[in-house]
């Protein structure tokens, strides 16, 4: 099994739209956006691939941070920020197609930056 | 100008078999403009990894997709054997080539009958899944499931293909050759159906690429992009061929499903002829500490598994991207300018698993 | 220039046996390794609860006090995964499908296992 080499760089927010712009020159295409919630922080991901080469940056927010949107450069970003949106309720400042949180219409609002629910065993229907 | 009318489609349709909404923003018959909404199923199990020990919610990642679910369980457990740095032993990854290209045609296979059922040709559909049945059958004899095969675990396989059964298989292949070639002859030579799917819904190759665009929607517009060529598991000592088209309509993504059922049956046949003998799995201590992006080529297209674990049990986070989340900006690019009584074709064309997307 | 590319196939269709079964006429397709359902043997389980912490979907209840072990139908997706980590084998799978049910509910099976005297003998003289 051949592993793949997968480089993470970390960089500020302020930082965010220039290398994506980068990304976009370079001719890469956007694999994936995918937010995660470490502590009170959350790490946000961006993977870019060419030719099969993989490339990932990565910004460290908090829960109140405005995150610039890249649909400027990626037009199918917004189906990514919405869902970040709606499901840990990052704000995102300027899609190109915002659904208000109506993405995914869940329940609990922005179920991922709740800490998780315990069922009890035996109480079932 | 016309006046704008917006016609609702899904999310229950009779062409689709899962729940995705589009508002279609109308000029007499011509589509000007889409706005999909998904959502209606969304399970968030994603979640659930918080809540399961890494080892058990393998069964959760399969059940992802309720077609693609061996590539799901497959790639999950890469990702963890990536963190880890488990050597999972050679058998084991040709087992796991063979289930997912057997995978593949079941899906192509089940796809290929939906489509010709969007463009009313209610024979082809029968005939599709009759072939179909025979990988079923193939999964439930070697798995115990027809659908849920749950035999990747980490560290391996839980079950074995004995030498005996693979030769059998490998005869019985040809059977399935010969159904499917009588099978995609009507889908590329038949003229009512080209004449159907000929320039109906065109995306430039710039387009697909740039929109992110995945597996047979990408390489019917000529981006060639296959997530086997990665060479994960056992595909580095395999000949991968991939298949492109070069028109970016519906025939063209429908041209390179059929013509990778024929790949799928020939790796298939490689990976039995390079099988080695030995032990299947692995045996696995401790925790993943660590994080992996493990892309997969799934019958849709490319597949992303971000897993993070903290040296517990229970990872942090598994972030799971479907083929079909990426498929559905290029998707809205193939509607703009289409003919109403075309949207039905044009989004089974891309092959949409709306149940995966909501994970 | 191609018509009626189906026309061979379609009739000689026509001609064969129908493919589907006449199920429940007929009885469904199985196969030796099936996953049907999960079958408890009460006289060999030793009430370890492995099983429980291993079922995925939490279908399964151990009430060690009243000896029982409950596993509820609808929650179960048949996985294998307690099959496969029961210490003492007393789980199995049936090739047998659950039969359909109208309302949900909780199958139960007694254990009936007795720890043998010598272990016995241990716990007398623990206190
Ligand atoms: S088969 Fe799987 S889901 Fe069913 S009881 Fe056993 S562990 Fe739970
Ligand atoms: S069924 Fe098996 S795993 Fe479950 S409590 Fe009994 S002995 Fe333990």
């Amino acid at each position: 099994m051949t592993a793949q080499a997968q480089a993470t760089t970390i960089i500020d927010v302020g930082k965010l739209v220039g290398s994506v712009e980068h990304y976009r020159n370079e001719g890469y295409r956007l694999v994936q956006i995918g937010c995660t919630k470490v502590g009170d922080t959350y790490e946000i991901n961006y993977s870019f691939d060419k030719d099969y080469h993989f490339e990932n940056i990565r910004i460290v927010v908090s829960a109140d941070t405005e995150v610039p949107s890249i649909s400027g450069m990626y037009w199918n970003s917004f189906i990514y920020e919405n869902e970040m949106h709606d499901l840990f309720g990052i704000q995102v400042r300027g899609m190109n197609i915002d659904f208000k949180g109506t993405l995914f219409r869940t329940s609990v609002k922005y179920p991922f930056s709740q800490p998780p629910v315990t069922v009890t065993k035996g109480d079932k229907p | 100008m016309s006046k704008q009318i917006i016609v609702p489609f899904g999310p229950q349709h009779p062409v689709l078999p899962e729940p995705i909404h589009l508002d279609l923003v109308l000029e007499d018959e011509t589509v000007v403009d889409v706005i999909p909404s998904i959502g209606y199923i969304h399970r968030g199990f994603e979640k659930l990894v918080e809540k399961r020990e890494f080892t058990e919610y393998v069964y959760v990642a399969e059940r992802t997709c309720g077609i693609c679910s061996f590539v799901h369980g497959a790639t999950y457990c890469e990702g963890i054997e990536q963190i880890m740095k488990i050597d999972v032993p050679e058998r084991a990854q040709y087992l796991r080539v063979i289930w997912s290209e057997f995978s593949r045609l079941h899906s192509h296979l089940l796809w290929l009958g939906c489509f010709a059922d969007s463009f009313g040709f209610e024979n082809l559909f029968m005939g599709a899944w009759k072939t179909r049945e025979r990988v079923l059958d193939f999964m439930e004899e070697t798995t115990g499931g027809r659908v849920i095969q749950g035999t990747s675990k980490i560290g391996g396989v839980r079950r074995d293909i004995s030498s005996e059964r693979l030769d059998k298989m490998v005869k019985d292949l040809d059977i399935l050759d010969q159904e499917m070639k009588e099978l995609t002859t009507v889908f590329l030579h038949d003229d009512s159906v080209r004449h159907r799917l000929r320039n109906v819904g065109v995306i430039s190759r710039e387009d697909a690429y740039h929109l992110g665009a995945v597996g047979p929607t990408a390489r019917g517009s000529g981006v060639a992009i296959d997530m086997r060529k990665l060479g994960y598991g056992a595909y580095d000592r395999l000949n991968v061929p991939v298949i492109t088209d070069s028109c970016g309509d519906c025939l063209s993504r429908c041209t390179v499903r059929a013509k990778e059922l024929f790949t799928s049956t020939d790796l298939i046949r490689q990976a039995v002829s390079k099988i080695p003998d030995g032990p299947v799995e692995v045996k696995v201590t401790g925790a993943p500490d660590g994080e992996y992006f493990t892309r997969a080529e799934q019958p849709r297209g490319e597949l992303v598994h971000y897993l993070k674990g903290n040296g517990s049990k229970f990872l942090v986070r598994s972030r799971i991207r479907t083929p079909t989340l990426t498929n559905i900006p290029p998707l809205i690019k193939m509607l703009q300018g289409c003919e109403l009584a075309d949207v039905p074709v044009i989004v089974l064309s891309i092959d949409p698993c709306i149940s995966c997307t909501e994970r | 220039m191609a018509f009626f590319e189906m026309v061979r196939t379609a009739l000689r269709t026509v001609l064969q046996q129908p493919v589907t079964i006449l199920y429940p006429a007929q009885a469904a397709k199985k196969t030796p390794i099936s996953r049907g359902h999960v079958v408890h043997d009460g006289s060999k389980c030793i009430s370890c609860s492995i099983c429980v912490k291993k079922c995925p979907s939490q279908a399964i209840i151990l009430n060690k006090e009243a000896k029982t072990w409950q596993i509820d139908r609808f929650r179960c997706v048949v996985c294998n995964s307690c099959v496969d980590t029961c210490p003492t084998k007393c789980l199995s799978m049936d090739t047998q499908y659950t039969a359909p049910a109208a309302a949900k509910g909780i199958e139960t099976f007694t254990i009936t296992y007795v720890k043998p005297p010598k272990p016995e003998k241990k716990d007398e003289q623990k206190p």
